[in-house]
């Protein structure tokens, strides 16, 4: 095999990272657009130009999502079995908002009846809520580790609950991920659309950037000063069997910060988060929408990658047993896995991210009242 | 009285949920392939009616492809939330064809699938149609990848257990893709989309026809299913009769369930048309057979015997016992397994799977007494009632389909559509496709029983380590959501097939939508 198993697993750590920023990029602004539905566009016009700027593009979105967790199942097997099974009663609710989101957008205009809409409203925005805000506190979990154990035969048991998954500094992460997914919604919203709608929603964006502004600064030092990070005592070998159970490891206070000290380049991802969520709030303010979301996607990007650069190597620390973390190093599928999921990842993503772009490109410009009137028998 | 142990609830559950998530999916399969048919015709003549009847049918498809879309994703989520410990002990194999049919199917149908609806006036009519066959290719891709992951659990080639990450790993990709159970069940299952697709074309074609409404487009409509459909039933029983063939290798518990046939007939052995199978006293009673036409299909040979399920306890009973050696060795391993199960003892981790169908009866199966060896060996046997009758049922309908589906492809050539009866028939044939489809699916899982990998791993040991009360939840959570959706779903088909395609001078049919009140 031509990548050694350590430096596969590396890759597959960003990869997953990539994924994972990949969806909050992207269907981020389609659940981002689901919050804002009930708050900014003022009558029902505006809330079919909202549905129609991501109408055509939310399913494909959404793949990003499925791919995650397939890639998870394909390259961090355990790590996909415990968070799922762990977390059995919060991935249920996001199955439901997940559930609710095709069935809100597809059977909502298509009877006339006024409660018919305002029940598929409120679901719509339900199924952008329920999983911005669970993402962020499952999010939020990792640092502080959930309780589980692994057997000889490496059988697990989750020893905690759902209320277990809902303390302080999850829920402050649950709300650092829906200002993110809302201000991402915020600046595509504004982006597409035109006139009093496009400034509201600019507004929005702005309170929404701020907001992330300040919980995002509030969760770093809570990070900083407030938990017990993990650490290794004895590393696994990089290259070593995907077995937890053959390493120890120890918290410190701090700890979270260690990889930022070690590596300063780390600092980047902070920054970024940083730099794009001003540049996000001052171009909603002076009407740049473009730019906003630029800014506003690469912040996404920053905060994602400032998590998951601090948790490195760590994927789901224990807080039980803390020797049985799951770790890049002894969570991955077996080398070979790797090794061909890479090589299908490398053929199609390129080609994904082409078509991807080709259907944002036909479908450029703006949705307006005369685009409604004009298409309305095909859109949403 | 059902016991209600987090086993047999997740088992439910994901029955429950497979099988709802297979009344959506034929019907993308079969429809997405029915519309680039459709829209290449309409490229192809310039003639506007095809197009509407692209936007017709195209409304019903999106009203379908959403709920498949949502029921899908519960199926990805279900592997991890309820059967973690089957995830950990499998995941390097089969995670990777699911991760693979998102990066290469999900992504090309769900992305397309916008612009199929939204892009009308956007594109030129060869950059709509094109964007119409890339969904179809998309949703066909989809079925490739979930196939070749389904057919490594009923025939789990290219993997070795790994014992220093206690799971089954990865050996040959090339094994896993080309496994000809694969092969044929992605055929057949694909067919039994375009059937699907092909009936409820018909089905309402000709409820126009019997209303006398929309007469261009039902006539057109019903002539391009009929002809598809042909084509595609033929295609599922053939290839039905394949699966039938590679399972005679693979699974051949699954083939003498099915056939509920106790004992090793003298080859070649005679297919049961019809019978009462006694899992009491393991016979069968009333048979009608028809002669040799079961060695023919599962051996394709008349000198071969089809093993019964009584020899086949009797081996089963012997891989149990035979196990035991690599089970003992590999529990005391401790800390720091060995890389490599040692070469005398790989004929015993052969038969390991074989053995963990004990930890039912005790946890310490090194211990198990002949008679408890004995009891693992006879569950072994799926549930044979209901396999033989889900598949002879299944089969009867996909016969009934050829005939219904030549009898309406003879009348199109004529250019005719039918006398009121037939097409009544056709309409009332409208549910058929979708429980043949369920019932096959049926005979695939609840077949593969008591396995969830056949002969690696039991049902039972798959499961998720978490509270039942847990399972009930979310198995609740579902009926009701589930139940509430398809109520919507049927009355929003039955409500725009009621409304019919709308055609006029200025192309004007109908959309995704009615236009909103001005």
């Amino acid at each position: 095999m031509p990548i050694d198993y350590g430096t596969l697993r590396l890759i597959w750590w960003l990869l997953l990272g990539v994924l994972l920023i990949g969806f909050a990029i992207m269907d981020g602004f389609d659940l981002g657009a689901a919050m804002l539905h009930p708050f900014v566009p003022r009558n029902e016009k505006e809330r079919r130009i909202l549905l129609n700027t991501i109408g055509p593009v939310w399913e494909g979105n959404q793949i990003w999502f499925v791919l995650g967790g397939g890639a998870a199942f394909a390259a961090w097997p355990p790590l996909y079995a415990t968070s799922f099974s762990g977390f059995y009663l919060a991935m249920f609710l996001v199955l439901c908002g997940f559930i609710l989101r095709p069935v809100a957008l597809t059977f909502r205009s298509k009877v006339e009846a006024a409660n018919w809409r305002q029940g598929w409203d409120r679901a719509f925005f339900l199924s952008g809520l329920v999983p911005s805000l669970i993402f962020g506190v499952a999010f939020g979990n990792l640092f502080l580790g959930v309780p589980f154990h692994f057997d000889h035969e490496l059988r697990l048991t989750y020893e905690g609950g759902l209320l277990g998954l809902l303390n302080p500094f999850a829920l402050l992460c649950g709300l650092v991920s829906v200002a993110m997914l809302t201000m991402q919604g915020a600046s595509y919203l504004a982006l597409k659309s035109e006139g009093e709608l496009s400034a509201r929603a600019g507004r929005f964006g702005t309170w929404a950037a701020a907001a992330l502004l300040v919980l995002f600064t509030l969760a770093g030092l809570w990070v900083a000063f407030g938990i017990e990070g993990y650490v290794l005592q004895s590393a696994p070998d990089p290259a070593g069997p995907s077995n937890p159970l053959l390493k120890s490891v120890g918290r410190q206070a701090g700890a979270w910060l260690e990889n930022y000290h070690r590596q300063s380049w780390n600092l980047t991802a902070p920054v970024l988060a940083y730099a794009g969520v001003i540049a996000a709030a001052l171009a909603l303010r002076f009407k740049a929408p473009l730019i906003a979301f630029i800014g506003s996607s690469l912040s996404v990007a920053g905060v994602i990658a400032t998590a998951g650069l601090s948790l490195f190597p760590f994927l789901l620390p224990s807080s039980s047993q803390p020797g049985h973390s799951l770790t890049v190093w002894d969570a991955s599928s077996s080398q070979l896995t790797l090794f061909i999921m890479l090589g299908a990842t490398l053929v199609f993503l390129p080609i994904v991210l082409a078509y991807t772009s080709w259907v944002f490109a036909v479908m450029r410009g703006t949705v307006t009242e005369s685009t409604i009137e004009r298409e309305a028998d095909t859109l949403y | 009285m059902l016991d209600l142990d987090v086993v047999t609830l997740s088992r439910l559950q994901f029955a429950l949920t497979a099988l709802y998530h297979f009344l959506f999916v034929p019907l993308t399969l079969g429809l997405s392939l029915l519309l680039a048919i459709m829209e290449s015709v309409y490229v192809m003549t310039g003639r506007t009616i095809w197009r509407d009847m692209v936007k017709f049918w195209g409304t019903l498809f999106g009203i379908n492809f959403a709920m498949g879309v949502a029921t899908g994703i519960t199926m990805e989520f279900q592997f991890g939330t309820n059967w973690a410990y089957y995830s950990h002990y499998v995941g390097d194999i089969f995670g990777a064809p699911l991760a693979i049919e998102g990066l290469m199917a999900f992504f090309l149908e769900a992305t397309f699938v916008g612009l199929f609806f939204f892009g009308w006036n956007r594109l030129s009519r060869t950059g709509h149609l094109a964007v119409t066959w890339l969904v179809a290719l998309g949703s066909n891709f989809s079925a490739l990848w979930i196939l070749v992951a389904n057919s490594w659990m009923q025939n789990p080639v290219g993997a070795h257990f790994n014992p220093q990450t206690m799971r089954m790993e990865l050996s040959s990709f090339t094994e896993v893709l080309f496994n000809p159970v694969a092969q044929s069940k992605f055929v057949h299952t694909v067919s039994a989309g375009y059937v699907t697709g092909s009936v409820f074309v018909m089905a309402i074609g000709a409820y126009y026809m019997l209303r006398g409404r929309h007469r261009e487009i039902a006539r057109r409509s019903l002539t391009v299913a009929a002809s598809f459909g042909l084509a595609s039933a033929l295609s599922v029983v053939v290839l039905g009769d394949e699966s039938g063939y590679t399972a005679g290798f693979s699974q051949k518990m699954k083939i003498a369930a099915i056939e509920a046939m106790w004992e090793t007939e003298p080859a070649p052995a005679d297919f049961t048309l019809f019978g009462i199978p006694d899992t009491k006293t393991e016979t069968t009673s009333h048979e009608v057979k028809l002669p040799w036409l079961l060695g023919l299909i599962a051996t394709r040979s008349l000198d071969k015997p089809v093993p019964g399920i009584k020899p086949l306890v009797a081996v089963a009973e012997q891989r149990i016992r035979n196990g035991i050696d690599a089970y003992k060795w590999l529990a005391a391993t401790g800390d720091k397994p060995p890389a490599e199960v040692p070469e005398a003892l790989e004929g015993s981790m052969h038969d390991l799977g074989y053995t963990l169908l004990l930890k039912r009866i005790r946890p310490d199966v090194e211990n198990a007494t002949e008679a408890q060896m004995h009891d693992a060996a006879l569950s072994t046997i799926p549930d044979v009632p209901v396999l033989f009758w889900s598949f002879r049922i299944m089969v009867a309908l996909g016969f009934y389909f050829i005939a219904l589906f030549s009898a309406a492809f003879y009348l199109a050539c004529r250019r005719r559509c039918g006398k009121p009866w037939f097409l009544t028939l056709v309409l009332l044939s409208l549910p058929l496709p979708w429980i043949a489809a369920e019932l096959g699916w049926i005979v695939a899982e609840y077949g593969r029983q008591p396995w969830i990998i056949d002969g690696i791993m039991p049902t039972f040991l798959g499961v998720s380590n978490v509270p039942a009360g847990n399972v009930l939840f979310s198995l609740a959570g579902f009926v009701l959501f589930y139940s509430t959706l398809a109520v919507i779903d049927l009355f929003l088909i039955v409500k725009y097939v009621r409304l019919g395609p709308k055609s006029g001078p200025d192309g004007k049919a109908t959309g995704l939508f009615p236009a909103p009140a001005q």
